[in-house]
């Protein structure tokens, strides 16, 4: 909302500058997010009389004027078709700069004659659209005035953010009212001659007592609808509107003026009286801003007999707009249900200036005097005779009344304030103040429902910045941890993950639909995303990881570690996941190692593997297992799981067609860490179980077998461990072959198993009886000893 | 007799002047070894008469003694010559480079949430998390932001398509819907900060339609904007490490608060860059409000007997403000290079005793 200080000022008397007026606003609560003053670029330019204008010797469409603007003749050449001796106009001198193109004026020489200065047309100065000649302006205008001064342009605009609260600052009065309230001013009366209307009042009825609960007309007859006064149209468009016509004008006027927004009929264009009704599903109207709008039947409308003229409270209908021809009129001042004009905006995604007021609640109280208010200004401005005023349904007045304690300020607001004082803001914000704190807000604050938005009013009159610092209690000793255990998950595997060289980063949630399939398709689409590239909702991270690997890797990275920590969504809800990309070089060529080499499925592994352990996963008990799903090479992918249900992790090479959906050259390792399947740590005191290292060292025994093809190192590794569980405490593959010396359809593993002695050493018969076990349980597994 | 001092004055020459541990060694097999000299001259005191042994004995002795020590010595010197040698042949240039660790690194809002969670707890405030795809009950109704309320329409919300008849979820708007679900969740007294991403169909400069947010909410008794102020303070202090951190409380509307107050911090130029401290002027920096009446009754509490504040501020602006990012958008880009740059070590965790930044 934008006001003039000007404007302002007819409805505050007040002293106060304008710095303490914007500080005022802002500190009250109606934040001033500009303050412009429309005259300070045209403040060099100035009133000045064309003395005389002779033909340029040099060219034929140029003039060699004489020119006073209040220290004597300079000579000037102009090119304006009507240039002429006796014109007044505006005059740049050297050292201005023309608003319109930056240019600085100075004296230089055009076709030989010496020019000391430049007359501006309306375009050049931006203050419209005209270039046809320089600005005319009246005879009598003083040669020599600052042309701001002279134009009125010295009013400065104040740009204020009305918040949604706050329907009575709609409008300047409501303004000016809020700082005489702060204690700027006194308030001026809304003075207006009262309208003596003769003859009927229009025909106007409401048939929707819930969409239009009143709604007052006046007409006017014998009007002339032509162009509004020059301070009407100066005030306009300071704060940014057209002038169309007078009683375009007034209806503008009146609503940023009073908060009130009117509507006029030409009344030869309608069809017999006017009725506020729910408009019938289907019906069309074409709107003043053009286009044509479908209504339904929860849309209060105005219409005539015939056809719908008005989308109630939001914006007129082009078929009975008033025009210069206009000359009989039926003036429009209605109440409108705030919540149906929100309904009906949102649904016609049609915003307007009188919609914003409507659907913050216009001032119930105000239909009579803003309708009188208008009708005043249209015979004073057009001409006419008016009817008697219509007033149909009744606008709903009735004041809500608040108990209050004036002590809510301190122990709400936290700001002591005496209750007188508190009682004399109120007051000045027209609130009614009983004897027992009963408050009764003014009509015009619908926004005002209890107690605490009394404090509110309260304290930002006072000034809530005053409200002192109070220390919040705090619980004896140290403070204690607060975090869950999900969330000390969460951030051990962050920073298990960038200790381990990964970069942490931060992707939509939102997927293209195509990205989206390349995984198996989500389950959440946006109805109304930005973009088709944001929509729908994750149910992965890697398409994520998968771009920004492609984006690093197309500007030049060598090897990219990306891991994200976020969320899922899925149709049952949005798991915490951690992901890791590994693309590009696993490690670059170099002068100790060769050639560069990839990531391979087991980097995956290993992040894998350590971050669970940095989650506190138990991952001695994990078992390997496939399907990790259609994203993932088939052969070169798994899952680690607790139990045969429990997948904690999926890790291995991805799928090279989900790459290229990715457009990712090159293979592409990757890991996927189902954080909420990760059990939680058992709760259990500080102390560690006991322990005391073994006193003997342990024994190791390599084994090579034979397998078929079919049996897993990890099959083999677990029967040589369950072997003797006593002795065997741990065993592992080092070395894994196959080609000459193997039969096809086999291999060679060769394992590492630990033996640890207990309180003796083992004898050799000891060891042979382990071993012997080891290979009857391998064999099991149809592996045999190899010789 | 064979005079021992030239033979030991000889030995000792050949020993110093032995070039290799094969030339030495010679020289021990032919002093000491079955056939060697000084042996042949141990041999002759078995016929010696005791007197003579007395007197030829030691000196015997004492030569081979002496010969034996040098020879240890010169071989310790051509051990330690050889071992030179190679170690000069072993010589690398040392300048070559040693194989790069990959350089891992925490994005800076990850840092950033994790200073905020270090400096609330020891104000006594737990991390509270809700979904991020939400009803609209959660996200708006019980927030009082009722269906046709204008400020629903004003939060750019993203809306999930819904079946037939069913109302359509919504990408969180902010974080305030945690606020209903642990008051709905917990019993009062309540002080938590809600931390996560949110959602605005907002594209330009300074919006992301993705971004991160904290919210903070303390319900109890007796709680008054004063504690909001102090609690602001407190944490921004804190957060910034700066004692000249100022606040200023402007009025403002949220429906969920009331009273309501947009807080400015007051900033100070330093080096060509706004920093936060000192009063130079003021940018604004997060919402907060006594939290509604309605919306604590929403919750299923009273609100004659619970009233607390509330309060919103982005997560990315704390950290770009922070730490010097002067563009959201990079935030989630995933360049390897900008999350080098801007990251944090795994071991800069935030710690009331080492420091909350890094």
């Amino acid at each position: 909302m934008k006001v003039t200080l000007d404007w302002l000022k007819q409805h505050i008397d007040t002293d106060a500058s304008l710095e303490t007026i914007v500080e005022t606003l802002t500190r009250i609560g109606l934040e001033v997010e500009g303050v412009e003053n429309p005259g300070a670029k045209l403040a060099a330019f100035r009133v000045a009389k064309v003395l005389s204008a002779a033909p340029h010797p040099q060219a034929d469409k140029l003039q060699v004027l004489s020119v006073d603007a209040g220290d004597g003749p300079l000579q000037v050449v102009c090119g304006a078709p009507n240039a002429r001796a006796g014109l007044v106009g505006v005059f740049g001198s050297p050292g201005a700069t023309v608003p319109s193109n930056g240019m600085v004026l100075k004296v230089a020489a055009i076709r030989g004659v010496e020019s000391n200065g430049m007359m501006c047309s309306t375009r050049e100065l931006e203050l419209g659209e005209d270039h046809d000649g320089i600005i005319e302006l009246p005879a009598d205008a003083p040669i020599g005035m600052a042309y701001p001064d002279y134009a009125g342009l010295n009013d400065p605009v104040i740009e204020i953010n009305v918040l949604p609260n706050r329907p009575d600052c709609m409008g300047v009065r409501g303004i000016a009212l809020d700082l005489v309230a702060a204690g700027l001013g006194t308030a001026k009366p809304l003075a207006y001659a009262p309208v003596e209307g003769t003859g009927a009042g229009p025909d106007v009825r409401t048939d929707d007592a819930e969409g239009c609960p009143a709604f007052y007309a006046q007409s006017v007859t014998g009007l002339t609808n032509g162009t509004a006064p020059e301070w009407m149209r100066r005030r306009l468009t300071a704060i940014g509107q057209r002038s169309i016509s007078t009683l375009v004008d007034i209806t503008n006027y009146v609503m940023f003026d009073l908060g009130r927004p009117l509507h006029v009929y030409d009344r030869a264009k309608l069809s017999g009286g006017l009725v506020a009704r729910k408009a019938v599903a289907g019906e069309q109207v074409l709107a003043l801003n053009g286009k044509t709008y479908t209504l339904a039947e929860t849309m209060t409308v105005i219409a005539d007999a015939g056809r719908v003229h008005d989308i109630g409270g939001i914006m007129g209908g082009e078929d009975s707009g008033v025009t210069p021809e206009t000359t009989d009129v039926v003036i429009e001042c209605a109440y409108f249900d705030p919540d149906g004009i929100a309904r009906t905006g949102q649904a016609l995604l049609l915003t307007s200036d009188a919609r914003a007021r409507f659907e913050r609640g216009v001032d119930p109280a105000f239909l009579e005097q803003g309708l009188a208010i208008a009708t005043r200004l249209v015979l004073d401005l057009c001409g006419g005779t008016a009817s008697l005023p219509t007033h149909a349904g009744t606008p709903p007045t009735t004041r809500k009344r608040i108990a209050y304690d004036p002590a809510r300020a301190e122990t709400l607001g936290g700001l002591a304030v005496a209750p007188e004082r508190q009682r004399a803001i109120l007051t000045a914000l027209g609130f009614a103040v009983e004897a027992d704190w009963t408050v009764l807000p003014p009509p015009a604050r619908r926004d005002v429902d209890g107690p605490a938005d009394l404090v509110e009013e309260v304290i930002r009159i006072v000034g809530i910045d005053s409200v002192p610092a109070t220390p919040l209690p705090r619980a004896a000793g140290v403070a204690k941890p607060t975090a869950t255990p999900a969330q000390r998950l969460e951030s051990r595997v962050r920073r298990a993950a960038a200790a381990r060289g990964l970069n942490e980063t931060i992707t939509w949630s939102f997927l293209s639909e195509s990205q989206a399939e390349a995984i198996g398709g989500g389950t959440w689409t946006l109805a109304n995303p930005i973009s088709e590239e944001l929509k729908v909702m994750r149910p992965s991270l890697l398409p994520g990881l998968l771009s920004a690997a492609e984006r690093n890797l197309k500007r030049g990275a060598g090897g990219v570690r990306l891991f994200e920590l976020g969320r899922r969504y899925l149709s049952d809800g949005e798991r915490p996941t951690l992901s890791v990309v590994l693309a590009g070089e696993a490690r670059p060529r170099g002068w100790q190692n060769g050639k560069a080499s990839l990531f391979t499925a087991f980097d995956a592994k290993a992040e894998a593997l350590a971050l669970l352990a940095a989650a506190g996963a138990p991952v001695d008990n994990l078992q390997v297992m496939g399907d990790a799903g259609d994203a993932w090479h088939p052969g070169q992918s798994g899952t680690l799981r607790l139990g045969p249900k429990t997948v904690l992790a999926a890790f291995g090479m991805v799928h090279p067609l989900t790459t290229r959906a990715f457009d990712v050259d090159g293979p592409v390792a990757a890991v996927e860490l189902y954080l909420d399947a990760i059990p939680p740590k058992r709760a259990s005191s500080f102390a560690r179980a006991a322990y005391a290292p073994p006193a003997l060292q342990a024994v190791r025994r390599d084994f090579a077998f034979l397998v078929p093809d079919s049996v897993s190192g990890d099959a083999l590794v677990r029967a040589a461990r369950g072997a003797d569980k006593a002795a065997i405490v741990a065993a592992r593959v080092f070395d894994v072959f196959t080609g000459t010396g193997v039969e096809p359809g086999h291999k060679s593993i060769a394992i590492e198993v630990t033996l640890q002695p207990g309180e003796k050493s083992f004898t050799e018969a000891d060891l042979k009886a382990v071993a012997d076990k080891v290979v009857a349980a391998a064999a099991k597994l149809g592996a045999s000893l190899r010789g | 007799m064979t005079d021992l001092d030239p033979m030991k004055t000889d030995l000792l020459a050949a020993i110093a002047a032995a070039a290799t541990l094969e030339a030495l060694d010679g020289i021990r097999v032919q002093a000491l070894g079955k056939q060697g000299s000084i042996t042949a001259l141990l041999k002759t005191l078995g016929g010696m008469s005791p007197d003579e042994r007395l007197v030829q004995g030691p000196r015997i002795q004492g030569v081979r003694e002496a010969v034996t020590t040098a020879i240890a010595a010169r071989k310790a010197a051509l051990d330690r010559a050889d071992l030179d040698a190679r170690l000069a042949r072993e010589t690398l240039d040392m300048t070559l480079p040693a194989d790069a660790a990959p350089q891992g690194s925490v994005h800076p809002v990850s840092q950033v949430l994790d200073e905020m969670a270090e400096i609330f707890a020891d104000l006594g405030f737990a991390v509270a998390t809700g979904p991020e795809i939400e009803d609209q009950w959660h996200n708006f109704t019980a927030l009082n932001m009722p269906e046709s309320h204008p400020a629903r329409a004003m939060h750019d919300t993203f809306y999930l398509r819904a079946g037939e008849g069913e109302e359509a979820k919504v990408l969180r708007t902010h974080t305030s819907p945690v606020q209903i679900r642990t008051m709905m969740g917990q019993e009062p007294p309540i002080r938590i900060i809600a931390p996560g991403r949110v959602y605005r169909s907002d594209w330009d400069a300074t919006h992301t339609p993705m971004f991160h947010q904290i919210e903070g909410l303390v319900i109890d008794k007796g709680i008054t904007l004063g504690h909001l102020k102090w609690t602001l303070e407190t944490f921004l202090k804190a957060f910034f490490e700066r004692d000249d951190i100022v606040l200023r409380l402007r009025p403002s509307y949220f429906p969920f608060t009331e009273p309501s107050a947009e807080v400015d911090v007051g900033w100070t130029m330093e080096k060509g860059r706004r920093v936060l401290g000192g009063s130079e002027g003021w940018m604004e920096l997060l919402g907060s409000g006594m939290v509604h009446p309605k919306v604590i009754a929403a919750c299923g509490l009273d609100p004659n007997e619970w009233q607390g504040f509330a309060f919103g501020v982005g997560v990315d602006r704390l950290a770009m403000l922070k730490y010097g990012m002067d563009d959201l958008r990079p935030f989630f880009e995933g360049d390897a290079r900008w999350l080098k740059h801007y990251g944090f070590s795994a071991l800069d965790v935030p710690t009331l005793s080492q420091g909350v930044g890094a």
